[in-house]
C-alpha cells in the first residue's frame, strides 16, 4: 500500500465539469489534513476539445505537479487514449461504463481498467446527466479508501448555493459512485488516501495565486481597479470587484486596456490605492500610459499574469516571456519596478508590496505573474496569509497637517531620493498641475536643456534608490555548495525546487537561486550568490532566456545551461533533471 | 467665492495670436467664478495639442495627459473624488480620433464631467493635417486631393451615443460661450460642449467670418425643445448654411456614473478612511471571512 502520495488526473470535454470536480476533489482531499497541487490544462473554447485536472496530494507542502498519474478519471474515450501512457504500474483508470471502453485498450503494466456508471448513477439517483463528474470524483474517493464525509461536506456547500435539491441530488450521486468504486475496487488499488486526525479543517486554505494576490491588494487597501477581461488575468478582476461592496472598493470595467491603466493612474492621482490587471495582450495597450505614470509619477499598480505569446498566442496556457517587456516598455527611458512572485503566498505579498512601493517611489509597479502561477490550486496553511504581518508605507505623502503647512509647493521637487513629497489634490494650499511634457519642478512644460535633465536624472535616480533600499536578493534553496546551481523567476521554481530535492537523492548537489526582484535589478546584492556558483542552468518558460539575458547585461554573468520551454505548458520536475542530463551531460 | 485673479497662472500661454484658445480660457475662467468654485475644487484634465495647454495657463488642479486619454483619466479621478468638478479640454482629433473609444463609452456612463470640445477641424499643433471633424474635401498636406473621409459632427455623436448634455458654443461669442459652460458644468452628468473655434494659422476656410456668418442660437428658436430628444437630434444635424449654437440636449433624469456606485455614497474615497484609520482597516476586520471562504 502506498498511502497520501498520489496524482489523480480527470479528463473530459469542456462543460463536462472537469475543472469544478477537481476542484471539489482538491478541496476534499485538503480539507482532510493532505496538502495538495491541482492545475488545469484547458482549451480556449466553452464546450467539447479536451480539458484535463490534475491534482497531487501528499502528507508535507506540495509544490509541483509529477508527470506520473496513478489514478486516472476519464470522461471520454479520448482521454484514455491520450493519457493511458501516464499512469503509473498498478495504477487506475476510472471510467464511464457507458463509454464501452475496450478493457483490452488498457496499458498493461498492471492498470487496472475501473468502469463505473457515472451518468447512469448520475440520471438514476440524482436526476440530472450533469452529476456525472459528481459521481467521478466520489468514485475517486471510493477506489482510494478516503472519508466519504470530506467529499460530501464539500458538495453541500458548494451546491447548496444552488438549491437544497441540487445540494442532496449531488450526495445521493457521490454516495451511489463511492460505494460502487469502494466495493468493487478498492482491494485490488494499491495507492490510497487518508484523512490525516487531528488537524481542524478550516486550518487550510486552498487557493490559487490570482486570489492571493487580489487579497494581497485588498489587505495593502486597494480601492480603486479598473480593467479588462483578459485571460488569465480575469480572476483578480472579479475577485477584487465581488468584494468591491463590502470593502469600500470602487471596480470598473472599461472599454479597453488602455483606458483601464488610464482610469487607474486617475485614481491614483487622486489619492487612492490603484491598479489594473491584465495579460500580455492587454499590456500592450498599456505600455503608453505606462510611460504618463512614470513621467506624472503617478503611483498605480499593474498585475500583468502572463500567457503563451505573441498575439493572441494560446490563450489558455503559461508562459514567462514578458519580462524583458515589462522592464522596458514606454518609449523614453522611464522608472518602473518589476516584481515576480513564485508560489501562491508570494502573490499575497506582492499584492500588497506592489502598492508601498508604488507609493514609495511615485511610479508605476508591475507584478508579473504567470497562467500556470496564477490558476493552480495549492493548499497552504492560513496562518501563513497573515493580513497583520501587512505594512502599509505610503511613502511621501503629504498629510492633511503638512498640507496646512505648504508653501510654494512643487510637486516635483528635485530630491537626493528623486522622489519628491506627493500632495492629493483637493487643498487650497497645494493647486498643481502635472503632465505629460518634461516639466519644471511644478509641474509646468518646460523645453529647456538644464530643466530636462535634472528632471530626467531625479525620475532615473529612483532606480538607484529602490535598488538600494527595496530591491531584495535572489532566494537560495538547497546546499549552497553546490554543482548546479538552477536559475529562476515565477511560477517555474515550484518544479525546479523539487528537481534539487530529487537531484539530491540521486546524489546530485544543486540548489536553486530564485530572483523575484526583478528591476531595477538588485546587481550587487545577487552578484555573490551568483559568483559563488559552479555551473549555472537558467531554467524559464520562454524561448530567447529573458532571465539570463538580464543577469547577462546587469550582472556580466552567463550561464552555462539553458533549459528553455515555450509550449504553453509547464515544466515538471522530471523534465528539468532530463534537460539538466541532456544539456549539461550529466548522469542522473 | 473666487476671483478671476485665483485662477492666473504665472504661465503665459504659447497659442498663436488670434487663437480661439484665448477665448476658451477666458471665457472657462469666468465660468468657474460664476459658479464661486475655487482652484482646489476644480480638476481640469485634458489631452494634447493646443486647445490642451489650458491646464498650464488656469491655476487650477490640473492634469495634462496624453494625446486622446483625456476622458479615462478624468473618469479615475471622478471615481476617486467626486467632490472636485472635473473638466476635461481636449481638441477634435483628441476627441473624436485618437479618443474616440473613450468618448463613445463616457456617454454610456454619464460621468458627472464636462468635456469642452475644442474644434478647429484641423491638426493645428502638427502643423496642419486634417482632423476627424475636418468636412469631406479638406485639403491639407496630407490630404493634398482633399480628404475623401467624411466629417464626423461632435452634438451627433453626443445625442446619439446617449450624453445626457450636448451643446455648441463658438468663441467669437464670449457671453455666449460663458453661459453655456456654467449650463453645462451645473448639469449632473456628462456635458459636451463642441466649440467652434477658427485655426487661424492653418484652417483658412472655416474662418471668424466664416462661423459669425452661419451661426444662431437655437436656445431663442421658437420651437426650442432640449428635452426632446428626436428634436436634438434634428438640430444636431443641421450643419451648413445655418449652424445651431447653445444647449440642444438636456436630459436630467438620467442618474450620474458616481450616483450609482454604492460604495460612493458615503462620500468621496479619496477623502475616506485613511484620516483616522488605516486604509486597510476594512480588511483586517474581515481577514478571517475572506479566508474562511478557501477553507
Amino acid at each position: 500500500m502506498i498511502t497520501n502520495d498520489m496524482t489523480i488526473k480527470i479528463g473530459g470535454e469542456a462543460g463536462m465539469g472537469v475543472e469544478s470536480g477537481g476542484a471539489g476533489l482538491t478541496r476534499a482531499l485538503a480539507r482532510g489534513g493532505l496538502h495538495v497541487f491541482g492545475f488545469s490544462d484547458f482549451m480556449s473554447r466553452i464546450r467539447g476539445g479536451h480539458n484535463f485536472f490534475q491534482l497531487r496530494a501528499g502528507v508535507s507542502e506540495v509544490f509541483t505537479f509529477a508527470e506520473e498519474v496513478h489514478l486516472l478519471i476519464a470522461f471520454t474515450k479520448d482521454c484514455i487514449e491520450r493519457h493511458r501512457h501516464e499512469v503509473a504500474a498498478a495504477g487506475a483508470i476510472l471510467y464511464d461504463e457507458a463509454l464501452g471502453v475496450d478493457p483490452e485498450s488498457m496499458p498493461g503494466r498492471g492498470v487496472l481498467a475501473c468502469p463505473v456508471p457515472f451518468s447512469k448513477i448520475a440520471v438514476e439517483t440524482g436526476g440530472d446527466p450533469i452529476m456525472a463528474n459528481t459521481c467521478a470524483i466520489a468514485a475517486a474517493a471510493g477506489i482510494t479508501g478516503y472519508d466519504f464525509e470530506r467529499i460530501r461536506e464539500v458538495l453541500e456547500e458548494n451546491f447548496k448555493k444552488k438549491s437544497e435539491k441540487v445540494a442532496a441530488g449531488n450526495i445521493a450521486v457521490a454516495q451511489a459512485g463511492y460505494r460502487y468504486a469502494k466495493e468493487k475496487y478498492s482491494a485490488g488499488f494499491k495507492y490510497r488516501l487518508q484523512a490525516i486526525g487531528g488537524r481542524k479543517t478550516e486550518d487550510r486554505m486552498i487557493l490559487n495565486g490570482n486570489q492571493a494576490l487580489a487579497m494581497g491588494a485588498m489587505a495593502a487597501g486597494c480601492k480603486f481597479i479598473a480593467a479588462y477581461p483578459m485571460t488569465p488575468a480575469t480572476s483578480i478582476f472579479e475577485f477584487i470587484t465581488a468584494h468591491a461592496s463590502e470593502y469600500g472598493i470602487v471596480s470598473k470595467q472599461t472599454e479597453d486596456e488602455i483606458a483601464a491603466l488610464l482610469f487607474a493612474i486617475g485614481a491614483g492621482h487622486a489619492g487612492l490605492r490603484a491598479m489594473t490587471c491584465t495579460s500580455g495582450g492587454g499590456f500592450c495597450l498599456m505600455v503608453e500610459a505606462l510611460g504618463l505614470a512614470s513621467m506624472s509619477e503617478t503611483p498605480v499598480v499593474v498585475a500583468e499574469v502572463q500567457r503563451v505569446g505573441p498575439s493572441t498566442g494560446f490563450p489558455t496556457r503559461t508562459e514567462q516571456s514578458d519580462l524583458e517587456f515589462a522592464i522596458h516598455a514606454s518609449h523614453g527611458e522611464s522608472p518602473r519596478i518589476v516584481i515576480a512572485p513564485a508560489t501562491v503566498e508570494e502573490c499575497f505579498e506582492a499584492g500588497w508590496r506592489a502598492f508601498n512601493l508604488a507609493e514609495k517611489y511615485q511610479c508605476p509597479v508591475i507584478i508579473l505573474s504567470d497562467l500556470h502561477l496564477s490558476s493552480h490550486l495549492q493548499s497552504i496553511d492560513k496562518n501563513r496569509l497573515d493580513f497583520s504581518k501587512v505594512k502599509i508605507d505610503r511613502g511621501e505623502l503629504l498629510t492633511r497637517g503638512d498640507l496646512e503647512k505648504l508653501r510654494d509647493y512643487k510637486r516635483h521637487l528635485v530630491t537626493d531620493s528623486g522622489v519628491s513629497p506627493r500632495a492629493i489634490p483637493g487643498h487650497p494650499r497645494s493647486v498643481y498641475v502635472t503632465t505629460s511634457d518634461e516639466h519644471n519642478e511644478y509641474g509646468y512644460a518646460v523645453e529647456d536643456a538644464e530643466t530636462r535633465n535634472k528632471m530626467m536624472e531625479k525620475r532615473m535616480r529612483k532606480l538607484e534608490t529602490a535598488a538600494r533600499e527595496d530591491m531584495r536578493p535572489p532566494l537560495l534553496y538547497g546546499d549552497p555548495d553546490a554543482d548546479y546551481t538552477f536559475l529562476c523567476w515565477g511560477s517555474v521554481y515550484g518544479s525546479v525546487r523539487e528537481s534539487v530535492d530529487l537531484l539530491g537523492k540521486r546524489g546530485v548537489k544543486a540548489n536553486v537561486l530564485r530572483f523575484a526582484d526583478l528591476w531595477p535589478f538588485p546587481i550587487e546584492k545577487a552578484r555573490p550568490f551568483l559568483e559563488r556558483a559552479r555551473h549555472l542552468v537558467v531554467v524559464e518558460n520562454n524561448y530567447t532566456g529573458q532571465l539570463a539575458h538580464l543577469i547577462s547585461r546587469c550582472a556580466c554573468v552567463e550561464m552555462d545551461t539553458k533549459i528553455l520551454k515555450y509550449s504553453g505548458r509547464p515544466f515538471s520536475p522530471e523534465e528539468v533533471i532530463a534537460n539538466l542530463r541532456e544539456e549539461a551531460r550529466i548522469h542522473v | 467665492m473666487s476671483n478671476l485673479d485665483d485662477f492666473l497662472s504665472p504661465e503665459s500661454p504659447t497659442w498663436c495670436p488670434g487663437c480661439g484658445d484665448y477665448t476658451i480660457l477666458k471665457c472657462l475662467k469666468e465660468a468657474l467664478v460664476t459658479q464661486g468654485l475655487a482652484p482646489h475644487e476644480v480638476m481640469v484634465v485634458s489631452g494634447i495639442g493646443c486647445g490642451s495647454k489650458v491646464p498650464y495657463y488656469l491655476r487650477s488642479n490640473g492634469y495634462d495627459s496624453l494625446h486622446g486619454r483625456a476622458l479615462p483619466v478624468a473618469q479615475g479621478i471622478k471615481l476617486a473624488n467626486h467632490a472636485l468638478k472635473v473638466i476635461v479640454v481636449s481638441g477634435d482629433g483628441d476627441s473624436m480620433g485618437i479618443g474616440g473609444n473613450h468618448f463613445l463609452h463616457a456617454m454610456r456612463r454619464n460621468p458627472d464631467i464636462t468635456h469642452i470640445i475644442e474644434n478647429n477641424q484641423i491638426y493645428g499643433l502638427t502643423k496642419g493635417q486634417f482632423s476627424p471633424t475636418s468636412p469631406k474635401g479638406f485639403v491639407t498636406s496630407t490630404s493634398p486631393d482633399g480628404s475623401l473621409e467624411a466629417a464626423l459632427n461632435p452634438m451627433v455623436l453626443g445625442v446619439a451615443g446617449g450624453a445626457t448634455f450636448v451643446s455648441r458654443t463658438f468663441s467669437g461669442d464670449v457671453r455666449h460661450m460663458v453661459e453655456t459652460l456654467v449650463r453645462a458644468m451645473k448639469h449632473r452628468g456628462y456635458s459636451v460642449i463642441d466649440v467652434l473655434q477658427p485655426c487661424v494659422t492653418f484652417n483658412k476656410i472655416n474662418s471668424f467670418k466664416w462661423y459669425k456668418e452661419r451661426v444662431y442660437d437655437v436656445t431663442k428658436s421658437a420651437d426650442y425643445r432640449p428635452q426632446d430628444r428626436k428634436w436634438a437630434f434634428a438640430k444636431a444635424l443641421e450643419w451648413g448654411e445655418k449652424i445651431p449654437i447653445g444647449v440642444i440636449y438636456e436630459d436630467t433624469s438620467t442618474p450620474t456614473y458616481e450616483d450609482q456606485v454604492q460604495v460612493l455614497q458615503e462620500g468621496p474615497l479619496a477623502e475616506r478612511d485613511e484620516r483616522e484609520r488605516p486604509i486597510h482597516w476594512r480588511v483586517l476586520a474581515g481577514e478571517e471571512k475572506l479566508k474562511r471562504a478557501f477553507c
